[in-house]
């Protein structure tokens, strides 16, 4: 697999570093807090799981992170670069430039090709699309198996084979880090299997940083960290130790 | 292309029922507008030159005399009835000199001196009282045209030829060729040769006007070289009435524009006009609000879309232009398509219904201006219509609704 130019570019440090994240939802007496001050530090190329019960605020912190959203206090630093100080398009162009986003329900845009879906990132991001496009998007799809399928409409491809797309577009801006939430909740356990292999190849060749957050104990144990939220606070962060590593 | 071209084109093309329906709409509403102007347009301008086919933009005479009043010394006059007093037809003073004023004032094209008064034509035993017309044949075509509605022989009155309507030459029996005498009040006639037949459309002129020489006429009304009236033409026909003000207080002559003359039908062409209008601005309301539904119900169905376009990059203001680029595309199609359904309906109807003449009954008037027209108001109207549901689109949160859909 060919290795981002972005990664490669690289400085070195953490690629994401979170500085006492708090998050309110709604105000006055209806204030709920989701996210209670999180430290977190993720080191380039790292394989992290983000695991905790629904609630705990996992999607909120994955959302911080891919700068959907801003939080209440706190710092999100990506890249080096502390993103609380951009406006709302320099936010945009950071996402779409240093953050690649797997989603549960692979969202891809059902009007699309497989391989103009892979193109949209590029193209929002250059206004336009080129020729070049084409062949990187379809490389990138060949890469996670799907190179007979560029121009099929991405309703008519499998679950599996939509997450695949949806993988292959989060890759397409060669971003720092990888943000999963649950990509694997919607697919069947040989399905979920496989794509699971592909994060990891992509991420060792790659050297892609990703940040997984899963309900699945299996597949956070193939992973190089594993992050445990409760309530909004990180109540374990802990290295694991995978069989063969 | 540009992305937010692309993104726009692809989402028309996929949400099909949804874009038929607005383009439908906008189309049928095009076509409503070019079809209603084209048509309102070619009445009025149909009206207006049936009007002045026969008649001059503006005619100056001499005012009327006003019997005046004299209270008695210290006291006050209290009139029953004031009569009018009776005088023969009287020239204008040196109207030579007052026709060179009224060609050289701006806004007029063409003037021409006439002789008009009262006469009875007679053919043998009948008789029928007439409007007696000297004209300067070498000017007043440029303020009348007349030679385009001779039915029979031509328009021309040199000598003792005269030129009648279809009306009066039906009455009299007389036809190209044959001989009426003319006799004015002032005891005056001579034998005319009819030398053409003309119809203009209008009844009262084809049984009263009798055209001859302007020398013939200053005879038999007894002006000795003098003319009645001054007709002019100007270049705006619906600028007369200022036109007129304008001739009036510079020769100090009555002078009347056709607007005053026939002001019942400017009433009428007025209140067409009003009505066409509101009819066109409804169909734009409803235009504009079905396309907005329609996209704003696109919005509500694409936020996933929406959502992950954001997440991967996309700014909001390309998501706004997305979205107004479909509005955009909605009525520049629309207003093709309905140009063209306008142009067909038009055409249809000015070529299928027509009068016993073979006149269009709808006469249509199409013009570059009028398609210009309808699409910039289709543009405008599909960008206005997409303003909501884009910003409501760029507003959407990306977290909530990919989370939620």
């Amino acid at each position: 697999m060919a290795e981002p130019a972005a990664a490669a570019a690289a400085p070195a440090g953490p690629v994401l570093r979170l500085e006492g994240l708090v998050k309110d939802y709604g105000g006055g007496e209806a204030r709920t807090r989701a996210l209670h001050g999180v430290d977190l530090a993720v080191g380039r190329g790292e394989f992290t799981a983000l695991i905790g019960p629904s609630g705990s605020g996992k999607s909120t912190l994955l959302n911080l992170i891919g700068l959907l959203d801003r939080p209440t206090a706190g710092r999100v630093v990506l890249d080096g670069q502390d993103t609380g100080l951009l406006d709302d398009d320099g936010l945009t162009r950071c996402r779409g430039r240093a953050v690649g986003f797997v989603f549960q329900f692979h969202h891809l845009l059902p009007e699309f090709s497989a391989l103009e879906n892979v193109m949209l990132p590029m193209m929002a991001a250059r206004g336009r699309q080129t020729p070049d496009m084409a062949e990187c998007a379809g490389a990138l799809l060949g890469q996670v198996g799907l190179g007979e399928l560029l121009h099929r409409r991405a309703n008519l491809l499998s679950g599996g084979q939509q997450q695949r797309v949806a993988v292959a577009r989060a890759l397409a801006m060669a971003p720092r880090v990888v943000l999963a939430d649950e990509p694997t909740g919607n697919l069947d356990t040989r399905s979920a299997d496989a794509l699971f292999a592909l994060l990891r190849q992509v991420n060792v060749r790659a050297g892609v940083t990703f940040l997984v957050v899963t309900h699945d104990p299996r597949l956070a144990a193939r992973c190089d960290r594993i992050v445990e939220l409760v309530d909004g606070r990180v109540v374990s962060d802990r290295p694991n130790r995978r069989e063969g590593s | 292309m540009p992305f937010e071209l692309f993104v726009a084109l692809r989402f028309l093309r996929e949400g099909r029922a949804q874009t038929a329906l607005i383009l439908a709409g906008t189309t049928v509403g095009v076509a409503v507008i070019i079809f209603l102007s084209a048509l309102i347009t070619g009445l009025q301008t149909t009206l207006v030159d049936l009007t002045l086919s026969s008649q001059a933009h503006v005619v100056l005479k001499r005012p009327d005399r006003v019997t005046r009043v004299e209270p008695p010394p210290g006291g006050e006059a209290v009139v029953a009835r004031v009569e009018k007093v009776p005088e023969r037809e009287k020239s204008i003073e040196q109207w030579p000199a007052v026709l060179a004023q009224v060609r050289a004032t701006a806004g007029v094209v063409a003037a021409t001196p006439t002789a008009a008064g009262s006469a009875f034509a007679t053919r043998g035993e009948l008789s029928r009282s007439v409007a007696l017309r000297g004209l300067d044949p070498l000017t007043f075509d440029s303020v009348v045209r007349l030679d385009d509605k001779m039915v029979a022989g031509r328009f021309h009155v040199e000598g003792t030829e005269a030129v009648i309507g279809t009306v009066l030459a039906r009455d009299l029996g007389l036809e190209v060729g044959d001989k009426l005498r003319l006799t004015t009040a002032q005891d005056r006639g001579d034998v005319f040769t009819v030398s053409g037949i003309f119809d203009v459309g209008n009844r009262d002129v084809n049984q009263r006007w009798v055209l001859v020489s302007l020398r013939q006429a200053q005879t038999l009304l007894d002006l000795s070289g003098g003319i009645t009236t001054i007709e002019a033409k100007v270049a705006d026909v619906f600028g007369a009435e200022a036109t007129a003000r304008v001739l009036g207080a510079a020769t100090g002559l009555s002078a009347d524009s056709w607007m005053r003359l026939n002001q019942q039908l400017l009433s009428g062409l007025q209140a067409q006009s009003s009505s066409s209008a509101m009819i066109q601005t409804f169909v734009v309301i409803a235009v504009a609000l079905g396309i907005a539904s329609v996209l704003g119900v696109s919005v509500i169905q694409k936020r996933g879309e929406i959502g992950i376009l954001k997440a991967t990059g996309t700014s909001t203001g390309t998501i706004k232009r997305i979205f107004l680029i479909q509005g955009a595309i909605v009525g520049l199609v629309g207003s093709s398509a309905g140009g063209l359904i306008g142009a067909g309906l038009s055409a249809f109807f000015a070529h299928a219904v027509k009068n016993p003449y073979g006149d269009s009954l709808f006469p249509v008037a199409l013009s570059p201006g009028l398609f210009l027209g309808a699409s910039a108001v289709a543009l405008a109207t599909g960008l206005a219509s997409a303003w909501w549901p884009a910003r409501h689109a760029a507003r959407l949160d990306p977290a909530t609704v990919i989370r939620h859909g």
